[in-house]
């Protein structure tokens, strides 16, 4: 047994919450749709991986700079947000959960067939416009690209936390989830808000794309990272984004301490395994999460 | 199946709950079982029984997985992982012991109905959403399980031979014989489950699919019967995956992973939820739907792709047909192929004269 080593928990722990506050990204696209829709998106890494090829296929095609290529993964993702809605997700409006659920899984599968298609099957890079060297923080050393990503997850969900808590259409957002027949009768075009509602987790998946896609390179397997998202929103609770938050960072800490001290006895893949483990638990002690809404069933 | 009946004339509940309506309902499924029996493996050959013993496997595992989905209510995207705790089981039955299939078959079965109980457990607290993130996540421990244990998954690559299952001490070499063995298991499942949903039970998973407080109160023990439900249909998941595992000779993780949870998902409901021709249209569908797509592409694919273009875009163009096909059915028939199905009957129970 060898000695206690501060040094590498330590790094483990950063690494896990940088990489805990990417997986926050994600899962906040899922908890948007959620919140206003009532939706689960399967959906959510095809998103991403969509997004990241979309970027990737701008820079590689156009040779389009940086800050275009994010641009049209935005653009490109609102707009795919808006249609999907329409084409897929209104008519499933009131059907039963499973319903939906197939829906999504359906769309899965029709993204990953389109994006290979249309960009082909190859692995792509996006470069971003920060140094490769890691950063020398005296105690650890962390990749820059963490750091942005890191930055960025922060930057949005505390944009989105304003977003929901104080502007007009985030309000108006909440009541559509609260209840569709109040919110219009109070004159809330409900349908523009679901709208709404997909293409803002289109430009949350968009920004994922692109901050995953330069650090795993985007091809078929960056849809993976949406598997992570189930684990993030139960134990955050799936309507809350400071759920999101906060279960990305247990969900990034526990993996990374996992892998870092079973995956040498196990053979490896602890880091896939062990979120699921913790949210089973979860979901046995307290389904609705850490900050999630109970739900009362009536007859 | 094809009879016309001109009104409803039944006087008692008995008549109502028959299998066969009428008396030429009887003479319809004869002659449908002598079709599929006798005839089709007499007339096709080799590589075609090989397709219909695909479809024959994945018969067995959508009638089950429409028990829990389709009759019960509740959802499972972990079935692919019943399977292949069923093929595990029986390949290391196989391997150890030289169990024979009548041994395996069951085993493998109770084994993966024991597993999907206890999957089936948190189904008491948490329904919806949260159960089918629950059995998603049993399906990646599950693989992962069988991946990392030695002792279950064994040699190479996690995958076991498995020989072909002997009948009456001949081995069943050939495709046709094959066949036969299957058709076997789809009978005794489709009978199995047709008199499932006619018994207590089969009426107490009716009722929790409706509306499982009101099942409560009106005396139903709900926690029993959804881990009946998960059980029973995680049984036949066992059941077909060591019926697939037969069929390929190997035991192999790969199998059996998420995906294939989708696949049958698909199959109940595209076929039909809480129907069993449709479970049975549904994995013919979902079963043949690749294969189709490759025949076609291969003869016609040409005049939209060019040479090695075509080879790469087969397994995408697949994947988005599949995906605009869930949802089509999601979007326009949600009641899948099996009310597309009824709506032809109705239309010549009464058809030259339609009014």
């Amino acid at each position: 047994m060898p000695e206690f080593e501060w040094q590498f928990t330590l790094v483990l722990l950063t690494n896990g919450i940088m990489i805990g506050l990417m997986y926050s990204l994600i899962a906040l696209g899922f908890v948007l749709i959620y919140k206003a829709t009532d939706a689960i998106n399967f959906a959510q890494g095809e998103f991403v991986m969509f997004a990241g090829f979309i970027a990737a296929g701008a820079a590689e095609i156009a040779g389009a700079p940086f800050w275009l290529t994010a641009l049209i993964a935005i653009g490109g993702m609102i707009g795919l947000g808006f249609g999907l809605e329409r084409v897929v997700l209104r008519p499933m409006i009131g059907r039963p959960v499973i319903a939906v659920v197939m829906a999504t899984i359906g769309l899965a599968a029709v993204l990953r067939g389109t994006a290979t298609m249309a960009f082909g099957a190859g692995t792509k890079v996006i470069v971003l416009p920060v140094p490769d060297e890691p950063l020398d923080l005296g105690f650890v050393t962390l990749p820059p690209i963490q750091l942005l990503g890191a930055g960025v997850s922060l930057v949005f969900l505390a944009g989105f936390t304003w977003f929901f808590l104080r502007s007009r259409v985030g309000i108006a957002m909440r009541a559509v989830a609260d209840s569709q027949q109040v919110s219009m009768a109070m004159g809330i075009n409900v349908q523009r808000y679901f709208a709404l509602a997909w293409a803002m987790a289109g430009v949350v998946s968009a920004l994922g794309g692109v901050i995953w896609g330069a650090m795993l390179a985007v091809d078929n397997q960056l849809a993976l990272v949406g598997l992570k998202v189930f684990p993030v929103v139960i134990l955050g609770g799936l309507d809350s984004i400071a759920g999101a938050v906060i279960g990305g960072l247990i969900v990034g800490i526990v993996e990374n301490l996992a892998a870092g001290y079973f995956d040498p006895y196990v053979g490896g893949g602890t880091k896939d395994f062990v979120p699921y483990l913790l949210m089973i638990l979860v979901l046995m002690i307290r389904p609705e999460g850490i900050f999630g809404r109970r739900r009362i069933e009536r007859v | 199946m094809f009879h016309r009946e001109s009104g409803v004339f039944k006087t008692s509940y008995a008549a109502d709950m028959a299998l066969y309506p009428l008396p030429i309902a009887k003479w319809a499924v004869a002659a449908f079982a002598g079709l599929f029996i006798v005839i089709a493996p007499l007339a096709l050959g080799e590589y075609y029984i090989s397709i219909l013993n695909l479809v024959l496997i994945a018969c067995v595992g959508a009638l089950g997985l429409n028990i829990l989905v389709g009759y019960t209510g509740q959802i499972s995207i972990g079935h692919g992982a019943f399977m292949s705790v069923g093929a595990y089981t029986a390949a290391n039955l196989v391997v150890h012991l030289h169990a024979p299939f009548w041994i395996t078959i069951p085993a493998g079965g109770i084994m993966a109905a024991l597993i999907g109980a206890v999957v089936g457990i948190p189904s008491l607290r948490i329904k919806g959403i949260y159960l089918a993130i629950a059995t998603l996540a049993a399906q990646l421990i599950i693989e992962w399980t069988i991946n990392h244990v030695p002792a279950i998954s064994g040699g190479v690559q996690a995958s076991i031979q498995v020989p072909r299952p002997t009948l009456f001490g001949t081995p069943l070499k050939t495709q046709g014989q094959l066949y036969l063995f299957l058709m076997a298991f789809v009978v005794l499942a489709i009978v199995g489950t047709a008199n499932l949903i006619r018994s207590r039970i089969g009426r107490a998973f009716i009722a929790i699919r409706d509306q499982d407080i009101a099942a409560e109160i009106i005396g139903i023990n709900i926690f029993r019967y959804k881990l009946w439900a998960f059980a029973i249909s995680s049984f036949y998941a066992g059941v077909t995956g060591v019926l697939y595992t037969y069929y390929l000779g190997i035991a192999n993780y790969e199998q059996f992973q998420l995906t294939v949870s989708i696949d049958y998902l698909a199959m109940v409901i595209i076929g039909g939820l809480g129907s069993i021709l449709g479970s049975i249209f549904g994995a013919i569908f979902v079963t043949l739907l690749p294969i189709l797509t490759r025949w076609f592409l291969e003869d016609y694919g040409w005049l939209l792709f060019s040479g090695q273009d075509l080879q790469n875009a087969i397994p995408n163009l697949r994947l988005i047909l599949f995906g605009c096909l869930i949802i089509f059915f999601l979007v326009v028939e949600p009641d899948g192929l099996n009310r597309l199905w009824r709506n032809i009957r109705n239309y010549f129970r009464v058809w030259p004269f339609s009014y």
